[in-house]
């Protein structure tokens, strides 16, 4: 069964379909990829699966369970993370408060216990320290713990973002254009990432990208998509080859 | 410049950065504990510096740490006052039960305000929250069975389990009291996962909600908490002014509360008693300077208006949000980096950077 089944997704803005039915699976331990020029729905798809968007018809299945009407907080307890195109960090918090806010769906400790810091809220508090640890670790943001956000480089931002979402333990990750604004050497890190995120987490990704190299080199299945229905479906390869494909991007 | 080594993440939770921060603070509470012996003519002003910081602390959780800028704190204060002296003088309730009873219904109240609230964000909220104190100032007005209306109630000094606070060194300890009170509960909350979703609520809605922060539950939350603070605060609040009326609690106080957050500095609570501080103090010093200014083509004249405070207090936090956004303790972080790094400090550490523009935004 697939960890994530969209059914005839649709969204409408006013008169503006945004998305006129969309299909695909997503298969566990696998990295998918949405591509399609700009305007084509990619990121609704994203805003709708993490319930920000009310979709005008169709169903969102993960894991088995109908998460089409969830409330939106609901999702990162269900284990859906997503990162943002135009990073959404707290900026005027630090790397290590960051990713403890990535644990709020783990949150155990109740307002009364917090008030007076009893001894459990205190443990609770180790144990999500531990696990922010080991994301700290994954990858190499050591030097950057105690920084705030607004002092750090676009780049490490991008990490620090993902990184954020992968402290919610998720089963799904949503990567809204992980390479953008990134550079050559920084892309390279990324596909790195991403497939250690895959391999050595378990975690399956669902991504949104431009950037065909980085496509081609971690993505096992690829969506192409354009005025928000699909054009194709297959691996990078094959969806690029696609003749409606090709139109989609050079015209004709 | 000091560097703490960290061995254990347990040195992340603690109160006190090292062993020489918390001698500091340590310090100065045994200076508060002798300052009514150096200053006996001030105490009664600084028992107030100790209520305004409670009301500051409240204000900066709400408007400092999540977000929510309100001008409806006097209101809150006044609900405190009243139900307190209302409590203690007609139902004869103790004293440290009427100041919690005063409290919980405080914070009924924020959680009440707090939930039609929830769909306003920035301004709106903001002018509903003006129109809340508003209207519940007219309630003090007109509810004379619990009010005493427009004839005003007048308020008995504190009186404790049998010891009386009648005594203005007394009352500053009392003061004093609750003012750490406030801060040790609101550092336990702030360095736990509510306070951290609070900023999240700040910093990006957005993100705090694909992380699971409930954004009703949590702005909520930060309204309640608000208010109780601002309930106990007004317990206090109604000893020290020791005659309770409507016209206290106007939109004027509101105003001078927020200004107390803001010229503070907002997002921290160093900035909140700063910012008490500064408050407490001003009129103080406004009255004794008014008396010494010349008579330049009826200058002294001119300061005796009775609109003249008020218009001060607006000049001064229109200056601090042009020229200095992040208040006094801003400012002294900045003092403290400049000798820290003697001489290499660099004027461009604090300026402020071009953020990237956000586009997904909920509203």
């Amino acid at each position: 069964m697939s960890l994530l089944h969209v059914e005839e997704l649709a969204i409408n803005f006013g008169g503006i379909s945004a998305l006129a039915g969309v299909s695909f699976d997503v298969e566990p331990g696998s990295v998918f990829t949405i591509i399609g020029p700009n305007g084509a729905g990619k990121t609704t798809i994203f805003n709708l699966l993490s319930r920000i968007y009310e979709p005008t018809r169709g169903r969102m299945i993960f894991q088995g369970e109908d998460v089409t009407h969830v409330p939106p907080h609901d999702i990162a307890r269900r284990g859906i993370a997503r990162t943002f195109q135009n990073i959404e960090l707290f900026e005027h918090a630090t790397v290590l408060q960051n990713f403890l806010l990535g644990r709020h769906a783990h949150k155990r400790s109740r307002f009364l216990e917090e008030l007076f810091f009893l001894p459990r809220v205190r443990a609770l508090e180790l144990e999500h320290r531990e696990a922010v640890e080991k994301v700290i670790e994954f990858l190499d943001l050591q030097a950057y713990r105690d920084s705030f956000i607004v002092n750090l480089p676009y780049g490490v931002r991008k990490v620090v973002e993902m990184g954020r979402a992968l402290c919610t333990q998720p089963t799904l990750l949503l990567l809204d254009e992980p390479s953008s604004g990134l550079s050559v050497e920084e892309t390279e890190d990324m596909a790195f990432w991403i497939q250690d995120i895959r391999t050595l987490l378990g975690i399956t990704v669902l991504m949104v990208e431009h950037d065909m190299s980085l496509v081609s080199a971690v993505s096992d299945q690829v969506l192409a998509l354009n005025y928000g229905r699909v054009l194709a479906v297959g691996t990078a390869r094959e969806v690029q080859a696609h003749p409606d494909v090709v139109k989609a991007y050079l015209g004709g | 410049m000091r560097f703490v080594f960290k061995t254990s993440y347990a040195q992340d939770q603690t109160m006190f950065r090292d062993g020489v921060q918390r001698n500091w603070y340590i310090a100065l509470f045994v200076g508060l504990l002798l300052l009514p012996r150096v200053l006996p003519d001030y105490t009664v002003d600084l028992s107030l510096v100790f209520i305004y910081g409670l009301c500051g602390i409240s204000l900066m959780v709400l408007a400092g740490y999540t977000g929510l800028v309100s001008l409806g704190h006097a209101a809150f204060l006044g609900i405190g006052a009243y139900a307190h002296v209302y409590f203690v003088h007609d139902l004869h309730l103790p004293w440290i039960v009427s100041v919690a009873l005063a409290c919980v219904i405080t914070a009924a109240v924020g959680v009440l305000v707090g939930l039609p609230a929830l769909r306003m964000t920035g301004v709106y909220l903001t002018i509903a929250t003006l129109a809340f104190a508003l209207i519940i100032q007219e309630v003090f007005a007109r509810w004379e069975h619990v009010t005493g209306g427009l004839k005003g109630k007048p308020v008995d000094k504190p009186v404790l389990f049998g010891v009386s606070f009648a005594n203005d060194v007394a009352f500053y300890m009392l003061c004093l009291a609750f003012l750490i009170g406030g801060l040790w509960l609101t550092l336990n909350i702030l360095r736990a996962p509510t306070g951290r979703a609070w900023v999240a609520i700040r910093d990006s809605e957005i993100a705090a909600q694909s992380l699971g922060v409930n954004l009703a539950v949590y702005k909520t939350m930060a309204f309640g908490y608000s208010a109780a603070l601002m309930g106990v605060a007004g317990a206090l609040f109604a000893h020290k002014v020791g005659f309770l009326a409507p016209d206290i609690f106007s939109v004027l106080l509101s105003i001078q509360l927020l200004l107390m957050v803001v010229v503070g500095g907002l997002g921290s609570l160093h900035g909140a008693v700063y910012g008490a501080v500064f408050v407490a103090i001003l009129p103080v010093i406004i009255s004794q300077a008014r008396d010494a200014v010349p008579a330049w083509g009826g200058l002294d004249r001119f300061v005796k208006q009775p609109g003249f405070e008020p218009g001060l207090f607006g000049l001064i936090l229109v200056l601090f949000i042009l020229f200095e956004p992040l208040g006094i303790y801003g400012r002294w972080t900045k003092i403290k980096l400049y000798f820290a790094m003697f001489p290499l400090y660099k004027r461009a550490t604090f300026r402020r950077q071009k953020t990237y523009m956000r586009s997904e935004r909920l509203r």
